[in-house]
């Protein structure tokens, strides 16, 4: 498909409290020659409500979803967890309800993370950006273990001018978000947080990157709490060389 | 059952992540066991294929359970033993006693046993007067320290080294007390040495099983040590204690279980010990037990057939989930306050103890998914705890701050219109609020994110609003 109509699931919290993410999942979609369009009818993909047994509230949301997103090419989300609530398990939330299962298979079919989107489907290899400096990058779970990416973005990050990958032991291990987890069992979480950061900080990488923005701005907020100086960032943001706002958590310069 | 904290997860995991000698100790033994797993993964291409047949062949017994036990106790008494049925765990110390009053039994030798610790083999019978002797050094460490095990495999996983030498010197006190004790060889030796004497002694011997065969009418036990079979070969009578889950069709599928068994608990190709014993002695076998008894429990796992939680019913015990979990990692076995920890247990506790009880145990978890990566019978976790959240939620169990908070973000998600007004005029706030700081170090209803971590402020306008303008 030469130029593909692209429905952006912007994901809540990228929709909230980072829009300049959504900006550059549009500025790589529209380079990689897809027409971006932005279904209005979006909120959430449910995720806080399946992952809290509350079944019903999740069929309504993801039925408003389907709804909202039938009829393009592809849906993509600049998150692995909200593509992979979509793709992997709006199917068997209706596995009892033949109609809506069979357009919840349809959409799973046709929903994908961005950086995966752009190198598997899309066929991107490089991207023409630049960000001089030492990054590292953390895998979220999701996108890693529902989705299998995790050679995509290390390619992609690869073609960066300037940028230096420093790659993050124990990668795959989770950063202790979870969602409704981190405030729920707040105690644990801040262990794997710190685990996770004392890691990063050991890397002696500036920046960091994942392209989920829960577990990025779980383990920003830890590294700012601990005064680390380490910037955070999605990887969406370096690849689309949007990275003149402030990073995650940091003041603006003016 | 008696002695669990499970209901006190929360307050249990706060006390552990305090202890310093459990953080020590854990971080020693992750990477042995993470790393031994991936290196033996990587010497046999086949292993995914070998976890497929093996989840396939649990899946085929657990469709036909009541022909393969009714087969392995027909086989059993052939054999010459005796097979026992056992309802509850009440049902199991029973016949247990029963059987070593029986021979007057005063000392009972112990292999490590999940089953006993699930039915508290050891209060029984000290409460009626019986020694009971663990074997297994992980066991025995923990049984002078008066602890429970905290892992299914490596049951004094969370001590340091020097904590077992410390409880060695104040138990040991007739040896030298100037002897060295640094080197876990050392520590093993002398353990050995306690250990062997009273082997000798014992009239009873109890063991688990991590297979039984129903082809041979045989139990199968695999360990490091060679401690099983000294519990069970030296006594007068051995009784076998193990879950009704546990038999396989024949020798043969056995096997495929022991290539991914070992692999996948501590990474080696094969345990030490593999030991399989069929009936009691014969006139020409050179050693043996006069009596073979098997013990067959229940409690609560047919109740779990056919229902949501019937794949958790494949697990063969391994240990590989709670090695690669980074809560359990954080908090150690003990928080989870009963027999089984980790993501296993986080799936069979409630189903043994009830959900009331061990409700925190499906929902401490991010589902991050490792532990079903590397679950040797491929059990899908993290679909089976989000189960456990359902029933609760449907139960009203589900604490009611949680409840009404989701139901109300729910209700504006699926309002968009209203949901984008809302949040459009929340983030303008919170964004003017923090834009000085770029964060905020604390916010009143976001108290259990900002006790440990900042919390990035939002950048102003909301992606919608600003999609709109732009066009
Ligand atoms: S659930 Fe799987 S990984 Fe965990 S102990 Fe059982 S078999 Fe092993």
């Amino acid at each position: 498909m030469a130029n593909p109509r692209v429905a952006l699931f912007v994901t809540c919290l990228v929709d909230l409290f980072r829009p300049s993410v959504g900006f550059a999942t549009v500025k790589l979609l529209e380079d990689a020659g897809c027409a971006v369009e932005v279904p209005r009818q979006q909120t959430c993909c449910g995720q806080p409500a399946y992952n809290s047994g509350d079944k019903a509230d999740t069929k309504a949301i993801a039925r408003q979803v389907i709804e909202a997103f039938e009829g393009y090419d592809y849906t993509v989300a600049p998150s692995g967890s909200c593509a992979g609530m979509i793709s992997k398990h709006y199917p068997a939330l209706f596995a009892d309800d033949p109609e809506w299962a069979e357009r919840a298979q349809k959409l799973a079919e046709r929903t994908h993370e961005l950086v995966s989107f752009l190198t598997d489907v899309m066929g991107v290899e490089a991207v023409a950006s630049q960000f001089d400096g030492a990054v590292t990058y953390h895998d979220s779970c999701s996108g890693l273990r529902e989705l299998s990416i995790h050679d995509q973005p290390r390619r992609l990050l690869g073609s960066v001018e300037g940028l230096h990958l420093r790659e993050l032991p124990d990668a795959n291990v989770c950063c202790g978000f979870g969602g409704t987890f981190c405030v729920k069992y707040a105690d644990i979480s801040d262990r794997m947080v710190e685990t996770k950061i004392t890691q990063v900080i050991e890397t002696g990488a500036d920046t960091l990157l994942a392209g989920d923005l829960g577990c990025l701005m779980n383990m920003a907020g830890k590294l700012q709490r601990e005064g680390a100086g380490i910037q955070v960032r999605h990887v969406a943001e370096v690849l689309a060389g949007m990275t003149d706002k402030p990073a995650i958590g940091e003041p603006s310069k003016d | 059952m008696s002695g669990s904290t499970t209901s006190q997860f929360k307050e249990n995991a706060v006390r552990q992540l305090a202890d310093v000698d459990l953080r020590q100790a854990l971080t020693k033994s992750k990477g042995h066991f993470t790393g031994g797993r991936q290196n033996a993964m990587d010497k046999l291409p086949e292993f995914d294929a070998l976890r497929d047949q093996a989840r396939d062949l649990k899946d085929h017994v657990l469709e036909n359970l009541d022909f393969y036990l009714e087969t392995y106790e027909q086989n059993v008494i052939a054999s010459g033993g005796q097979v026992h049925w056992a309802r509850t765990a009440k049902d199991a110390q029973d016949i247990v006693l029963d059987i070593c009053r029986s021979v007057d039994a005063t000392s009972v030798n112990k292999g490590k046993s999940m089953i006993g610790e699930e039915c508290d083999i050891n209060e029984a019978l000290e409460a009626n007067g019986i020694r009971a002797v663990e074997t297994d050094l992980g066991e025995y460490i923990i049984q002078i320290r008066n602890e429970r095990p905290s892992h299914i495999i490596a049951p004094a996983v969370h001590l340091t080294k020097a904590q077992v030498e410390t409880s060695f010197r104040e138990t040991h006190t007739h040896l030298d007390p100037d002897r060295i004790l640094e080197e876990p060889p050392t520590l093993l030796e002398e353990a050995r040495t306690v250990l062997r004497k009273k082997y000798f002694e014992a009239e009873v011997g109890i063991t688990g099983a991590n297979f039984l065969v129903a082809e041979t009418g045989s139990s199968i036990i695999v360990t490091n040590e060679g401690n099983g079979d000294l519990s069970q070969l030296l006594p007068k009578v051995h009784i076998v204690l193990a879950s009704i889950e546990k038999v396989v069709p024949t020798l043969e599928d056995a096997s495929t279980f022991l290539r991914v068994l070992a692999r996948s608990a501590t990474g080696q190709d094969f345990s030490v010990y593999t030991t399989v014993s069929t009936g009691p002695r014969r006139s020409t076998d050179p050693d043996g037990p006069e009596q073979y008894h098997v013990i067959l429990l229940d409690n609560g796992r047919t109740g779990m057939l056919g229902t949501e939680f019937h794949e958790m019913l494949r697990c063969i015990r391994c240990g590989a989930c709670m090695n690669h979990c980074p809560v359990y990692q954080s908090v150690g076995g003990h928080a989870y306050g009963w027999v089984y920890p980790g993501p296993m247990g986080a799936v069979l506790s409630p189903s043994l103890l009830g959900v009331d009880e061990a409700g925190h145990l499906p929902n401490a978890s991010t589902f991050c998914g490792r532990c079903e990566e590397v679950c040797p019978v491929r059990i899908p976790l993290p679909k089976l705890m989000r189960h456990w959240r359902e029933r609760e939620f449907e139960r009203h169990l589900t604490p009611r701050a949680a409840r009404t908070g989701i139901r109300l973000w729910a209700f504006f998600a699926q309002r968009p219109g209203l949901y984008q007004m809302a949040t459009g005029l929340q983030m303008r706030l919170m964004g003017w609020m923090g834009r000085r700081k770029g964060r905020f170090s604390s916010v009143p209803l976001a108290k259990g994110w900002t006790k440990y971590r900042d919390l990035p402020a939002p950048e102003g306008k909301t992606f919608q609003q600003q999609w709109a303008g732009r066009k």
